[in-house]
C-alpha cells in the first residue's frame, strides 16, 4: 500500500489534525512502513474464519431498567474549560 | 532496617505487628520519592497530603482491628496515571488531560482503598499508554534505575522503574500489548497481565478497549499475587468483567511445579531475539524441568502475524476511544481559534504528541470506507487464529513460557525515527492480549550490562493460579535484586 | 411534460418510553435543567464504560415483532464515529452490522387502498445532546440530557409514493408502538423524528432516482408539505435538464423549501467497528417467547373486541381505537362505571369537541379515567343533569377536577329538598296563569314551558322529572 499526499490529508482529517509539512511527509514514510508491514496478514487464508471482536466468553451483559442517578452537574461541568448557563459553551455550530 | 526496601507483605506484617506505623511508611516512601525521583522521573502527581492523611485515618482503623484480613492495609502504593482517581490529576502523560481531574475512581482503586492501601501518587507513562518506552510522556521521560540512559520499558514505565527504585511498594499498571509485562522486565520486576475481564476497566482511561487490563507491578511474585486477590473481580459497571469464581491467587504460592505441564514455542527463540536474552529464558526452563515440570518446545507458527493484527486493532479503538478529546468537555483547549472545526484542530494537534498522532492516523486509516475488510475484518480474522492456535497449545500445556522481550532495556531514543522498529519489539506479549489470557513478567538474569532480563509465563484463561505457582517456584531459586545499593549507615 | 413517480423511504428514529438511559441509571425524562439529567457514564467522561439497560432490547424486540421483523439472534452494537458536540464520546454506539430486527413490514390504509409497506431492520442506538443556539453570544451550548436516551431506528423500504402513503405508514407505526408501550411517540418532544429520503423518476422507470435526505421532521403537516416541496424541487431540477445531487437538505417549513445543508468540511466516513466495551447479545427461544407472550393487544383486535363486549357502533370503536390513549382512557373508565356506551358517547362527543376547539391531539389528555367514570355515575344516580354533567366534564377535562367535589363546591347538585322544590314550583304556577289556563284546557304542551321555567329558576340544579310530577299534582 502506498501512503499518498491525498491519504495523509484524508486520515488526518477524519483524526481532526492539522499537520505541518514536516509532519505530513514523517507521517507518509511511518504510515506507509507500517501499513506495509501490516500486510504480510494477506499470507493467512482466512475465506473460512469468522472475525472474532470479542475474545471473552461473555453473553447479554444487562442491566435493569431503574433509575439510579440524581442531578450531578457541578461534576459533569467541572472539567470544562468553558461554560455558560449549566451548559458547554462551544463555537456556533450553525450559520 | 530501610523500610522502603521492604515488600508490600512484609510491610503490611510489620505495619499489623505494630512495629511501623503507617504514617512511618507513607513518610519513609515520600521521602525516597523526594530523594530519587529527580533522577527518575517517575512521578507526574505526588499526593503528599492526600497520602499523610488517609495515612492518619488507615492507622486508625487498624488500631480498631479493621483490615484483619487484608494485609495490604497501611501499605503506600502507587497508581498509573491513565487510572482514574478522585479528585486527582489522571493525566494519561498527555497535555491533552493536563488538567482533569476525574469525579470518580477508577473501581480498582476503589478496592485498593477499601482494602487499606494508601495511594502516594500517580506515574509517568507513555502518552495514553502509547509506546514501550515511556519516552512519549508530555511529562519528559523516566529513566530505568539500572541503568539512567536506558528506557525503563513501557507503556508502564514510571510504574515499573518507581518498584524497581524503591520509590513505590507496588505499582498498578496497564497492558494493552505488553505495557506492564515489557516495562517489569526491563526494571527487573515482577507484573502481571491478567485475564481480560479479570480486572474491571471502569476508570481505565481507554486506549484499546478489547485489550486493556489492569495489573499489579511488584518487587516479587507474592506481592502482584496479593495485589490481584484485592483488585481482581466482578464489577457491574464494566460488561467486559467477569466472574472468575476462585480469586485466592495467593493459595497459588506454592513452591511446587512437579508435572506441570510447561510449553516454549519455537517462533519465540527464533529470529530477532538477542543472544543473551535467549540464554537465559532457556536456564530458566532448565531450573523448571529440575523441579519436575515438563518441559518442551513446541511448533506454534502464528506468532508473526501477532504485531500487525495487534496494530491494527489496538489502533483502529484508540483512534475512536480518543476522538473524545476535542478541548470542550474536559482537559485542553487551545487559547485561539476561529469556530468550531479550528477548536477541534488545534486543540488535537496541539494537545496529542507524536505517537498519538500516528495512531490515530492509522487507525482511521484501517477503519475507513475501502480499507475495511483488507485491515480492520482481516486481522479480527487473525486474532481469531491466534485465539486458536493458543486453544491448540493449552490443550497440551499448563503453562506457555518464553522471554517477554527480544531485548533488554534499550537506550534512550533508540530507534526514535522508526516507529516500526519499536512496534516489532512487542513481539513476544500482544498474543497474550489479543487471545485475552493471563501473563506474567518476573526476572530471570541479567545481560552482560546488568541490565535485567524477564522470563513470561502465559496461562489459560482464568489461568492465573497455574502461572502464579510456575513464577513462584521459579523465583525461590533466585533472590530479588534491587538497583538501589543498600546504603551506609542503615 | 413527462409523469414522474415520487420514491420514499423513511428512518424514522423513536425514543423508547424506558425509565432509565440505555447505557447509565440517568433519568430519560423529557426537559429538565441543562446537563442535570447526566452522569460520567452518558457524558462520555474517560474512563468510563456502558451497560446495556435490558429493557431496550426487550422493546426492540416488541417492535420487531409487531412489525413482523425476523429478531436477530445474536446481535451487537456498533460504533458510528463522528465528532460532533452533540455526541461527547465522538462515536454513537449503534448497530450496523447485525440490527436487532429485519424483514419486517406493516398494512397501510389510504385513499387509494391496501398496501405494503417493508421494513428493512430496526436497529438500536443511542440519542445524542441538545444544542441550544446563543444568539446573543454568538456561541452554541451543549446540553446532554437527551444524550443517551434510548431509539429505535425503524428503516422501511423505499415503497412510498405520496405524502398521503408516508402519514398513513408514521400513524400506523405510531400507534402499533404506543399500543405496545415502546415509546411515547410525542412528536411535539421528539420523541418520533423522520429522516425522508426522497429521489423522482419517470413513472414506469425501472431505476431508482438520485435521493435526497430531510432530517429530523418532526411533525406529520410538516412532513406533508416537505414532501410535496422537495418532489416539486427535484421535478423542477431534472425538467431544466439538471441533476439531483444526494445531499442532505434542510426543510424549512416557514419558506415552504428545502435548502442543502452546508456541506462539511470534512468527508463523512463513519467507519463502523463492533463496539468493544459491550457483550454481545444472544436471544433464546424462551426470551424471544416471553416477549411475544407479553405482547398486548393490538388496535385492530381491540376494535373488534369493543364493538363485540361492549357493544358500542364500529364507528365509535374505530375513533376510540384510533389513540391508544382514548382506549386506555374508555377501558379504565367503563371498568369503574360498568356502562361503555355512555363513556364511549363522553369521548365521542364531548371529548372530541374540546379536543378540536383546543387544537390538542388524544395522547395530550390530562384527565384520569376515575373521574370521567364517576361524573357517569352521577348523572345515573340524578345527583346532576345532563345539562349540568357538561359544565362538570369541562372541569374534569381541563384540570382533572374530581366531579363530587366541583358539584359540591359549586353548588350544581340537584336540588333533592321537596319543599324547596315545591315552593318554586307553586311561584311558577302564581306567575304563569296562561300557561296554568292552558294545561287545564287539555294543552298538554303547556306543562314542558312551566317546566322549563322552574328549571330555570332553579338555575338547572332540579330533577325535570321530580318537577313534572309536583306540577300535576298541584294543578
Ligand atoms: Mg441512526
Ligand atoms: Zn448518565
Amino acid at each position: 500500500m502506498i501512503i499518498t499526499d491525498e491519504t495523509i490529508k484524508y486520515v488526518s482529517a477524519l483524526a481532526k489534525l492539522e499537520l505541518t509539512e514536516e509532519e505530513k511527509e514523517k507521517a507518509k514514510k511511518d504510515l506507509g512502513s507500517i501499513i506495509s508491514y501490516m500486510e504480510i496478514i494477506n499470507e493467512l487464508d482466512t475465506d473460512q474464519v469468522e472475525p472474532l471482536s470479542h475474545v471473552f466468553p461473555v453473553k447479554n451483559v444487562f442491566r435493569d431498567d431503574v433509575v439510579v442517578n440524581g442531578p450531578d452537574r457541578e461534576n459533569i461541568l467541572s472539567n470544562a474549560p468553558e461554560t455558560k448557563d449549566g451548559c458547554f459553551k462551544v463555537p456556533k455550530t450553525v450559520e | 532496617m530501610e523500610i522502603t526496601k521492604l515488600t508490600a507483605l512484609e510491610l503490611g506484617k510489620k505495619i499489623k505487628a505494630g512495629e511501623i506505623t503507617v504514617k512511618e511508611a507513607v513518610q519513609a516512601q515520600l521521602d525516597r520519592i523526594k530523594e530519587a525521583d529527580g533522577a527518575y522521573n517517575c512521578y507526574v502527581t505526588i499526593m503528599e497530603q492526600e497520602a499523610l492523611q488517609r495515612a492518619e485515618e488507615v492507622q486508625k482503623k487498624i488500631d480498631a482491628g479493621e483490615f484483619a484480613d487484608s494485609p495490604l492495609a497501611g501499605v503506600p502504593a502507587a497508581i498509573k496515571d491513565n487510572i482514574c482517581t478522585k479528585g486527582v490529576l489522571t493525566t494519561c502523560s498527555s497535555k491533552m488531560l493536563g488538567n482533569f481531574k476525574p469525579p470518580y475512581s477508577a473501581e480498582a482503586v476503589e478496592k485498593l482503598e477499601a482494602a487499606g492501601v494508601v495511594i502516594i501518587g500517580k506515574l509517568n507513562m507513555d502518552e495514553f499508554a502509547m509506546g514501550g518506552s515511556t519516552e512519549t510522556s508530555f511529562y519528559g521521560p523516566t529513566r530505568n534505575p539500572w541503568n539512567v540512559n536506558t528506557v525503563p520499558g513501557g507503556s508502564s514505565g514510571g510504574s515499573a522503574a518507581a518498584v524497581a527504585a524503591e520509590e513505590a511498594f507496588f505499582a498498578l499498571g496497564s497492558d494493552t500489548g505488553g505495557s506492564i509485562r515489557q516495562p517489569a522486565s526491563f526494571c527487573g520486576i515482577t507484573g502481571i497481565k491478567p485475564t481480560y475481564g479479570m480486572v474491571s476497566r471502569y476508570g481505565l482511561i481507554a486506549f484499546a478497549s478489547s485489550l486493556d487490563q489492569i495489573g499489579p507491578m511488584g518487587r516479587d511474585v507474592s506481592d502482584c499475587a496479593a495485589v490481584l486477590e484485592v483488585i481482581a473481580g466482578h464489577d457491574a459497571k464494566d460488561s467486559t468483567s467477569m466472574d472468575a469464581g476462585d480469586y485466592k491467587f495467593t493459595e497459588a504460592l506454592v513452591d511446587d511445579v512437579k508435572g506441570m505441564k510447561i510449553g516454549i514455542p519455537d517462533s519465540y527463540l527464533g529470529e530477532g531475539i538477542d543472544e543473551e536474552v535467549k540464554q537465559s529464558i532457556l536456564a530458566a526452563a532448565e531450573v523448571l524441568r529440575e523441579k519436575g515440570a515438563l518441559v518442551e518446545e513446541f511448533h506454534m507458527d502464528m506468532t508473526k502475524y501477532a504485531i500487525p493484527a495487534y496494530y491494527i486493532i489496538a489502533s483502529a479503538e484508540a483512534s475512536s476511544n480518543l476522538s473524545r478529546y476535542d478541548g470542550i468537555k474536559y482537559g485542553y483547549r487551545t487559547p485561539d481559534f476561529e469556530g468550531l472545526q479550528d477548536v477541534y484542530k488545534k486543540t488535537r494537534s496541539e494537545g496529542f504528541g507524536a505517537e498519538v498522532k500516528r495512531r490515530m492516523m492509522i487507525g482511521a486509516f484501517v477503519l475507513s470506507s475501502g480499507y475495511y475488510d483488507a485491515y480492520y475484518k482481516k486481522a479480527l480474522q487473525v486474532k481469531a487464529l491466534i485465539k486458536e492456535s493458543f486453544d491448540r497449545a493449552f490443550e497440551k500445556y499448563d503453562v506457555i513460557l518464553g522471554p517477554t522481550a527480544p531485548t533488554t532495556a534499550l537506550e534512550i531514543g533508540a530507534n526514535a525515527d522508526d516507529p516500526l522498529k519499536r512496534y516489532l519489539g512487542d513481539i513476544y506479549t500482544v498474543s497474550a492480549n489479543l487471545a485475552g489470557l493471563p501473563a506474567v513478567s518476573l526476572p530471570c538474569g541479567f545481560d552482560s550490562r546488568k541490565l535485567p532480563i524477564g522470563l513470561q509465563l502465559t496461562g489459560k484463561l482464568f489461568g492465573e493460579k497455574d502461572i502464579i505457582r510456575a513464577a513462584y517456584s521459579f523465583e525461590q531459586t533466585r533472590k530479588y535484586e534491587s538497583p538501589i545499593k543498600e546504603k551506609e549507615g542503615k | 411534460m413527462k409523469t414522474y413517480e415520487t420514491v420514499i423511504g423513511l428512518e424514522v428514529h423513536v425514543e423508547l418510553a424506558t425509565k432509565s438511559k440505555i447505557f447509565c441509571g440517568c433519568t430519560t425524562e423529557f426537559g429538565g435543567d441543562p446537563n442535570t439529567h447526566c452522569c460520567p457514564v452518558c457524558t462520555g467522561m474517560p474512563g468510563t464504560l456502558p451497560v446495556l439497560n435490558k429493557k431496550v432490547v426487550e422493546f426492540a424486540m416488541a417492535a420487531g415483532l409487531a412489525t413482523g421483523c425476523s429478531i436477530t439472534r445474536s446481535c451487537k452494537f456498533d460504533r458510528k464515529n463522528y465528532l460532533y458536540p452533540d455526541l461527547p464520546k465522538a462515536y454513537q454506539v449503534s448497530q450496523l452490522y447485525l440490527p436487532i430486527c429485519r424483514d419486517g413490514g406493516i398494512e397501510i390504509e389510504t385513499s387509494s387502498g391496501k398496501k405494503r409497506i417493508g421494513i428493512h431492520e430496526i436497529h438500536m442506538e443511542e440519542d445524542a445532546g441538545k444544542l441550544i443556539h446563543d444568539d446573543w453570544d454568538d456561541c452554541t451550548l451543549v446540553d446532554y440530557n437527551r444524550c443517551g436516551v434510548p431509539l429505535i431506528e425503524i428503516v422501511s423500504d423505499p415503497d412510498m409514493r405520496s405524502a398521503e402513503e408516508v402519514i398513513a405508514y408514521l400513524e400506523k407505526l405510531k400507534l402499533i408502538l404506543q399500543y405496545l408501550g415502546v415509546s411515547d411517540c410525542k412528536m411535539q418532544e421528539g420523541s418520533l423524528r423522520a429522516d425522508i429520503n426522497l429521489s423522482i423518476r419517470e413513472a414506469g422507470a425501472p431505476e431508482f432516482g438520485t435521493r435526497t435526505e430531510m432530517k429530523n421532521m418532526n411533525s406529520f403537516k410538516a412532513i406533508a408539505r416537505a414532501i410535496e416541496g422537495e418532489t416539486k424541487r427535484q421535478i423542477e431540477v431534472l425538467e431544466d435538464g439538471g441533476k439531483v445531487i444526494q445531499e442532505t437538505r434542510r426543510w424549512d417549513d416557514n419558506k415552504d423549501t428545502s435548502f442543502a445543508m452546508r456541506s462539511k468540511e470534512d468527508a463523512q466516513d463513519y467507519r463502523y467497528f463492533p463496539e468493544p466495551d459491550l457483550a454481545p447479545i444472544e436471544i433464546s427461544e424462551e426470551w424471544l417467547a416471553e416477549i411475544k407472550a407479553r405482547e398486548p393487544e393490538l388496535r385492530d383486535a381491540k376494535k373488534a373486541r369493543y364493538t363485540e363486549e361492549f357493544e358500542i357502533p364500529e364507528y365509535d370503536a374505530d375513533i376510540i381505537t384510533a389513540s391508544k390513549k382514548l382506549a386506555d382512557i374508555f377501558e379504565a373508565a367503563a371498568a369503574i362505571c360498568h356502562k361503555p356506551k355512555e363513556v364511549s358517547n363522553w369521548l365521542m362527543v364531548e371529548t372530541m369537541r374540546l379536543l378540536k376547539e383546543k387544537v390538542m391531539e388524544p395522547e395530550e389528555i390530562t384527565f384520569a379515567p376515575e373521574n370521567l367514570a364517576r361524573l357517569i355515575e352521577m348523572v345515573a344516580s340524578n345527583a346532576i343533569n345532563r345539562t349540568v354533567a357538561k359544565t362538570v366534564f369541562e372541569a374534569v377535562f381541563n384540570e382533572n377536577a374530581d366531579p363530587e367535589a366541583y358539584v359540591k363546591e359549586k353548588g350544581l347538585g340537584i336540588v333533592n329538598d321537596e319543599s324547596a322544590l315545591r315552593k318554586a314550583v307553586e311561584d311558577i304556577i302564581a306567575a304563569n296563569p296562561q300557561s296554568v289556563e292552558d294545561y287545564r284546557g287539555g294543552k298538554d304542551k303547556a306543562i314542558g314551558f312551566l317546566v322549563g321555567q322552574t328549571m330555570k329558576a332553579m338555575k338547572g340544579k332540579a330533577d325535570p322529572g321530580m318537577i313534572n310530577s309536583l306540577l300535576k299534582e298541584l294543578l
